[in-house]
C-alpha cells in the first residue's frame, strides 16, 4: 500500500494535504487575476473616479475596523432588486479595489454600509455614533461616546499610507508617482493621495469638513465621520447607462 | 459486531498498531460511489451550460443560456447568463409591473395625484416604505422628529416652506440650516433680553423692560431681523423659524418647562447657533419618488 509511506511520514502528509486543499481556491482565485472584466473600469471623461482613501478617511476605517464594526455591518450590496430598494445600486468590485482588508460580508446584525455615504447628515452621525437609541429608538447598536473624546492619534499617518503602498495601494512617494496619479485621478485627488503631505492633508480636511462639529479639535469622531460618509460615493452611476456594468460579467 | 463479518476474509491496509488495532479496507458503498459520479457527471453539463473555465483573458460563457433584458432606456441586451444580467431583468419586470401607475401619475400636478383615490394611495404606499427606508433615521417613524434636531413634519408649522413644491425641492436638493452663536457679538445681559423678547414673542410677558431691549437688539445691533425679520416671523427661504407662534422647531423648549428652563433652551441656541443639514435626495431617488414623497409628506402635517 503506498499511502502508507504518507500516512507514517507527517510532514509529508502536512505538505500534500496543504496543496489538495489549495487547489480548491486557487483554481477560483488566480483566473480571476488574469480576466480583463474581474474589476469594472470606472471612469468619467477618461479620469478614475475611484480612488483610495484620503489620510481622514483612512484613520477613519482604521478606527471602524478596531472598533469591530464589521462583524455587524457588511460593505457589499448584491445585485438583488430588494437590496436595491433599501441600500441603493449593487456593489461593484471596483468599489473595493484599494480595501485592505476588505469589508464584504455575509452577516448583517446592522443594515449594510456600502452606501451610506451623504445619506445622513454629519450631526446625525456624530449623535448617533454617541448614542444610536437617541436617534432610532429600537437600535440595538452598542454606543461609542468615546470617538468624540479622544483626540485623533495621527502622527504615524504617513506610515499607515506606505504599508498599503506595498500592498499595491497607488499613494504617492516621488514626483513621477505624483504625476501617474495626476494622470489616473487628475490634480485635486492626487494631492491627497501624496504620502509627504499625508498630515498637513489630513488636518485641512478634518478642519474644513468640521466633521464632529467641534471646530479646532481632530477627534477620532472627525475621522470616523469622514469614512462613513464617503461610502459608495465614489461611482455615479447617473454618469452611466443602466446595465452598463452587467456588462462586466 | 456480527458473527459474520469477523468471518469474514477482510482486506486491511496492513499496519498495525499496539500489536493488533488493524485498519479495514474495505470497498465504498455503492450508493456513495454512484453519488460521486453522478457529480462528476453534473460537474461536466454544468461547464457546458454556464460560465465556467477560465480561458486567457476572458472565460467560457456556456451553451443555450442566453439571457435577454430591457434596460430603464430601453435598450434590449442579450447576454450569457449571468447574476448582474438576472438583476437587470428583475428589475425590468418591476418597472412592467408598476408602468401602468407610474403613467398615471406622471406629468400630473400634486392636486391632480391627490383628487384621486387610486392615485394617492399608489404614491402613499410607496411613499411610506421610502420614508421608513431613508427619511425615519431622522425624522422619525411616522415624521415626528426629534425636538431640537431634526424638524417634525406631522405639525403644520414648516421651516423652509409646506408647499408641494418647497417640501420637494428641500428633498430634492437638501437644506443647510444655519445659524451663527451670538455669545461673541453680545453680552451676558443682551443674550438675556433678547431671549426674553423671543419668549414674549409667544409668551405672556415677564420683564417688558428686558423684552423692550431685547426688541432693540433683535431689530437693530444683534441683527437677527436679517434672517427671522422685523415681525419675527421669520423666513422660509433661509430655513429661518417663525418666533411668533407656540411651535418651537430649533430651541428645545417643552409646554411642561418653567419659565427660566424655557428662556434657557432659547438662550442657548442664541448664544451658541446651530448647524443643521438635510442631505440632497436626488442621487439617490427619481424624480417620481421624490415627488412622491412630498406629497406624502405635505399631507403628513397638512402643508400650506
Amino acid at each position: 500500500m503506498r499511502h502508507e509511506k504518507i500516512e507514517t511520514n507527517a510532514g509529508l502528509l502536512i505538505v500534500l494535504t496543504l496543496v489538495v486543499i489549495s487547489i480548491g481556491g486557487l483554481v477560483e482565485i488566480i483566473p480571476l487575476y488574469f480576466i480583463d472584466e474581474t474589476i469594472e473600469e470606472v471612469k468619467v471623461s477618461g479620469v478614475e473616479t475611484v480612488r483610495p482613501y484620503t489620510p481622514l478617511e483612512l484613520r477613519g476605517r482604521d478606527i471602524y475596523q478596531r472598533e469591530g464594526c464589521y462583524t455587524c455591518h457588511s460593505q457589499m450590496i448584491r445585485p438583488f432588486r430588494d437590496e436595491k430598494l433599501r441600500y441603493g445600486h449593487y456593489s461593484l468590485a471596483a468599489e473595493s479595489k484599494y480595501d485592505h482588508p476588505f469589508q464584504w460580508g455575509s452577516k448583517r446584525t446592522g443594515p449594510d454600509l456600502a452606501r451610506v455615504g451623504n445619506k445622513y447628515s454629519n450631526e446625525w452621525h456624530v449623535q448617533h455614533l454617541i448614542a444610536p437609541r437617541s436617534v432610532v429608538a429600537e437600535s440595538i447598536m452598542p454606543n461609542y461616546p468615546w470617538l468624540i473624546e479622544n483626540k485623533l492619534a495621527y502622527n504615524d499617518i504617513a506610515e499607515r499610507l506606505k504599508a498599503l503602498k506595498l500592498v499595491g495601494v497607488p499613494y504617492s512617494r516621488t514626483q513621477a508617482e505624483y504625476e501617474e496619479n495626476v494622470k489616473r485621478f487628475g490634480e485635486d485627488v492626487a494631492s491627497l493621495l501624496d504620502i509627504n503631505r499625508a498630515e498637513e492633508n489630513l488636518i485641512k480636511q478634518a478642519e474644513q469638513g468640521n466633521y464632529d462639529g467641534m471646530p479646532g479639535v481632530i477627534t477620532e469622531m472627525d475621522a470616523m465621520v469622514a469614512y462613513l460618509q464617503v461610502l459608495g460615493t465614489m461611482v455615479d452611476f447617473k454618469q452611466f447607462e443602466d446595465g452598463h456594468f452587467a456588462t462586466f460579467r | 459486531m456480527s458473527e459474520d463479518k469477523q468471518k469474514r476474509t477482510v482486506q486491511t491496509t496492513g499496519h498495525a498498531w499496539d500489536g493488533d488495532i488493524q485498519e479495514f479496507n474495505n470497498p465504498l458503498p455503492t450508493w456513495w460511489l454512484w453519488g460521486f459520479y453522478l457529480t462528476v457527471v453534473f460537474a461536466v453539463i454544468y461547464w457546458f451550460l454556464y460560465p465556467a473555465w477560465p480561458v486567457g483573458e476572458g472565460y467560457t460563457k456556456g451553451v443555450a443560456n442566453e439571457i435577454e433584458y430591457v434596460t430603464a432606456e430601453g435598450k434590449t441586451v442579450k447576454t450569457h447568463w449571468n447574476t448582474r444580467a438576472l438583476y437587470q431583468q428583475e428589475l425590468q419586470m418591476a418597472r412592467q409591473k408598476q408602468a401602468e401607475y407610474q403613467q398615471q401619475l406622471a406629468g400630473k400636478s400634486y392636486k391632480e395625484i391627490l383628487s384621486d383615490p387610486g392615485k394617492r394611495e399608489y404614491a402613499f404606499s410607496v411613499a411610506n416604505v421610502l420614508f421608513a427606508d431613508n427619511c425615519a433615521a431622522c425624522h422619525q417613524d411616522g415624521g415626528a422628529g426629534l425636538a431640537g434636531m431634526y424638524p417634525n413634519l406631522v405639525d403644520d408649522d414648516w421651516l423652509w416652506g409646506g408647499s408641494f413644491e418647497q417640501i420637494q425641492a428641500s428633498i430634492s436638493d437638501g437644506r443647510n440650516g444655519s445659524m451663527p452663536g451670538f455669545k461673541k457679538r453680545l453680552s451676558e445681559q443682551q443674550l438675556d433680553d433678547v431671549s426674553e423678547y423671543v419668549l414674549s414673542l409667544s409668551e405672556q410677558h415677564r420683564h417688558p423692560a428686558m423684552a423692550k431691549r431685547g426688541e432693540s437688539i433683535f431689530n437693530g445691533d444683534g441683527g437677527c431681523f436679517a434672517c427671522h425679520t422685523k415681525a419675527a416671523t421669520g423666513n422660509p427661504a433661509m430655513g429661518a423659524a417663525n418666533l411668533t407662534d407656540k411651535i418651537w422647531t430649533v430651541a428645545v423648549v417643552d409646554p411642561a418647562m418653567s419659565y427660566t428652563e424655557k428662556k434657557d433652551a432659547v438662550k442657548q441656541v442664541i448664544s451658541n447657533g446651530i448647524k443643521r443639514t438635510m442631505p440632497a435626495w436626488k442621487s439617490r431617488f427619481n424624480e417620481l419618488e421624490i415627488r412622491m414623497l412630498a406629497l406624502y409628506v405635505h399631507e403628513l402635517g397638512g402643508g400650506e
